[in-house]
């Protein structure tokens, strides 16, 4: 047992930091750090910067703009990533849909794909869940029907986050209504530009517009587009479900924000002393640091296994369930420290950056309040924490 | 960065579970309890043949050199186990006070015979007043003629009664509780001025009261330097405490799986209650807690013999503020789903929650370390 990385891991870790310092655009890092709301272009811009150094996909295979640094080296990465704090690649093109047509595409889908997805020429959006089917995905009803080398999509895909920037969208459709669930279910790449396609927004509580509607009404497909076998996009989903997962605990990002807790709670007066001097909160932002190190050894200790074994693990439920408390309980800090302030509406609530000037309050206050609403989110998405517990009592327990 | 076993401590870790398969079984240890030092004396015979109990110490005294990742190894299989015997008080407390302060002469003299089991020792240093703060001593050693005079009660001293010789901290100088002042002293038990008053603990071990009443040692008796003792015990509680973590995450395992079992045979309305979603949920939730625990536990191992203390101190403090959490979180959820057989001496699942419980007591609690942590600033700089 030995907790030190090789001095070849800490010169890697040195390089990543270095052009994070170098290369992250003040600005993105900025909001970042202020927990503003980055613009389609911001996101774009930093992608692009990852993608010239040869960093986007870096799990990706080497052939399709990836590399081959390990689960170590990939776990340095990501964390020094989120710690700078830089934002992630677009997770949907990267993380999702790359390697499912790594995995299960064709020559032609790899070519025509991969390229763009890693230099973020395509913005890609997830269309799983619908109305009636979150949690219980394998109920979705949106159809796919084949005729003359086409697929005609009808129906209704939610929670499709930043489809108001996409150009494409991976859907899972029903392609055979008479089959078992999770046995008559498709995977479909479809442009968004596509007649019938409509894109409604979902204002979320914390007043930001991040996810979707879309509707389908007689959207053709070619049938091209199809991924993998029809009828056996479920293996796709699995697959793509279990790659979510990685990466989740955000361990990187949970540490930069307790920076930004204390470095604020230190500029907060309260009873005439910082509130940084208070032991109670101090107590609490403390045991978040408690928390946070566990994680960090946990992730630690699946990303060893990782190196001696390439299969999926399902310790990575917990580092989704500890992951998103940890990042909710320091959201919940956040607003604790801005006390009175976090009560002015200060943020826009469109896709403008009309922020309510000059601010009310400390300048920092504006957004945090807001982002304490808006991840109440991670303890649902990539799959719900009680889903996660079902997941542990299955696999792990036998129960 | 590594978290898997060399081939020689995965055979030390085989040995020792065999060990405790062999000898361990529950009714055994009820045995075991009852016998006239509150465990096994064959056992610990045993323990020594299989080389555990001079694991730590140089081989030029009859040990085998072992570091913290092998006391682990034994800590967490005592803990499965429930152990009776003073391996914690005899080799981890006192054992490292002489491994670490003794002079070569006292490690020459003594080492050999904790390593064969022919010695138990204990260590004499919490009192009535002291709680949880190490350096608060009220005992007192004064220099007479070229040896030293030790008066003082000590309290909660592991395994006091069985002990034949006791690691004894006295103060030399300074305010009752300054770190600078204090002295650590081997005593014999059967000197002149040791009264001993054993009694069971409430998780089915052994301590006592020891008091010390002009007790007359030799200078040689000494450990580390006289009055400047301190940093040795905080060394030796510091490593002590990873090994508690490992007893603790042992134990925690042990309950976790005892409650998963149960849920897989015991049934009601026709149905094992391990089908029922609220009972799987907080299955999931103990296994959360336990792997963050064992995490943690790791940690503290791979800290325990760290040199920069500021860096040790916050890895154990952190390691103690998840241990004391997660056993809770364990050991309330294993007799909750047990229910009433849980409650009951006869079910060992209690035992275990009993004997993880005071292990957040010992050394300081989960809350005191968390205010600790934050005193120091923390585990992440602003």
């Amino acid at each position: 047992m030995d907790l030190g990385f090789t001095p070849e891991e800490n010169a890697f870790r040195d390089e990543v930091r270095a052009f994070m310092n170098e290369k992250l655009p003040p600005a993105i890092r900025n909001k970042m750090i202020e927990g503003r709301r980055l613009t389609k272009e911001d996101i774009v811009t930093w992608q692009r910067v990852l993608n010239a150094k040869g960093w986007a996909v870096p799990h990706w295979p080497r052939q399709w703009g990836g590399t081959d640094w390990g689960p170590v080296k990939t776990y340095l990465f990501r964390d020094e990533l989120q710690q700078a704090p830089a934002p992630e690649p677009l997770p949907f093109g990267t993380n999702m849909l790359g390697p499912v047509l790594i995995a299960f595409g064709t020559e032609a889908q790899k070519k025509r794909f991969l390229p763009r997805i890693a230099n973020l020429d395509d913005w890609w959006c997830q269309g799983f869940s619908e109305p009636g089917a979150g949690s219980d995905l394998a109920s979705l009803k949106t159809s796919a029907k084949r005729a003359n080398g086409h697929y005609i999509v009808n129906g209704q895909k939610t929670w499709t986050t930043l489809a108001q920037y996409a150009d494409w969208i991976f859907c899972l459709v029903r392609t055979d209504a008479a089959a078992k669930k999770q046995e008559g279910i498709s995977f479909l790449l479809i442009d968004m530009k596509t007649p019938g396609i409509t894109v409604r927004p979902i204002q979320t509580i914390d007043g930001g517009h991040e996810v979707n509607e879309v509707f389908f009404d007689d959207v053709k497909v070619p049938a091209e587009n199809l991924v993998g076998a029809e009828n056996k996009g479920w293996d796709c989903a699995k697959f793509l479900l279990g790659n979510e997962r990685t990466g989740i605990a955000r361990v990187g990002a949970s540490k930069a924000r307790i920076r930004r807790l204390k470095e604020l709670a230190a500029l907060e007066q309260s009873g005439g002393k910082p509130l940084i001097a208070d032991e109670r909160f101090r107590a609490k932002i403390t045991a978040v640091e408690v928390e946070i190190k566990a994680l960090e050894m946990t992730e630690l200790r699946v990303v060893a296994e990782r190196t001696r074994s390439n299969k999926p693990d399902p310790a990575s439920s917990i580092l989704k369930i500890k992951g998103s408390e940890i990042q909710q309980i320091i959201t919940e800090l956040l607003v604790e420290v801005v006390g009175p302030y976090a009560l002015p509406d200060q943020v826009p609530h469109d896709e403008s950056d009309r922020w309510n000037e000059p601010p009310v309050g400390p300048d920092w206050a504006g957004p945090l309040a807001p982002q304490y609403f808006n991840y109440r989110k991670t303890s649902i998405y990539g799959g719900s924490n009680e889903i996660q517990k079902n997941i542990i009592a299955k696999a792990i327990l036998g129960l | 960065m590594d978290f898997a076993l060399s081939e020689e401590q995965q055979l030390l870790r085989h040995s020792v579970e065999r060990l405790f398969a062999d000898h361990y079984a529950f009714e055994a240890r009820k045995r075991y309890a009852q016998e006239k030092d509150g465990f096994s004396r064959a056992l610990w015979a045993r323990y020594a043949e299989l080389g555990l109990l001079g694991l730590p110490f140089a081989e030029e005294h009859g040990g085998s050199g072992g570091g913290p990742v092998e006391t682990m190894i034994v800590m967490e299989a005592i803990g499965r186990a429930l152990a009776l015997e003073p391996y914690f008080a005899t080799v981890v407390l006192a054992g490292g006070l002489i491994r670490l302060g003794g002079s070569e002469a006292l490690r020459a003299a003594i080492v050999p015979k904790i390593a064969s089991g022919e010695l138990i020792l204990a260590f004499a240093h919490a009192e009535r007043q002291s709680r949880y703060d190490l350096a608060d001593v009220a005992a007192t050693a004064r220099r007479v003629g070229s040896g030293y005079m030790l008066d003082g009660a000590k309290s909660l001293v592991l395994h006091g009664d069985s002990a034949e010789k006791f690691v004894v901290s006295a103060r030399l100088g300074g305010g009752q509780r300054d770190r600078d002042g204090i002295g650590l002293f081997l005593v014999d038990a059967a000197d002149k001025g040791v009264s001993t008053r054993g009694y069971a603990t409430v998780d089915g071990l052994r301590a006592a009261e020891v008091t010390f009443a002009g007790v007359r040692v030799p200078a040689e008796a000494a450990l580390g330097t006289p009055g400047a003792a301190f940093p040795l015990i905080e060394r030796v509680v510091d490593a002590a405490i990873a090994a508690l973590a490992a007893e603790a995450v042992g134990a925690m395992a042990a309950m976790h799986a005892l409650t998963v079992d149960y849920m897989k045979t015991r049934k009601q309305f026709g149905v094992t209650i391990g089908s029922f979603q609220a009972l799987q949920h907080r299955a999931a939730d103990m296994l959360i807690a336990l792997e963050q625990a064992r995490s943690m536990a790791m940690l503290a191992t791979m800290m325990a013999a760290e040199d920069d203390v500021r860096e040790r101190r916050a890895a154990i403090s952190a390691a103690k503020v998840q241990i004391g959490r997660s056993g809770r979180i364990v050991g309330h959820g294993a007799i909750q789903i047990h229910g009433g057989i849980g409650m009951t001496m006869e079910a060992s699942v209690g035992h275990y929650f009993k004997r993880v419980t005071m292990i957040d007591t010992m050394f300081g609690d989960a809350d005191h370390h968390l205010g600790l942590l934050a005193e120091s600033g923390g585990l992440i700089a602003a």
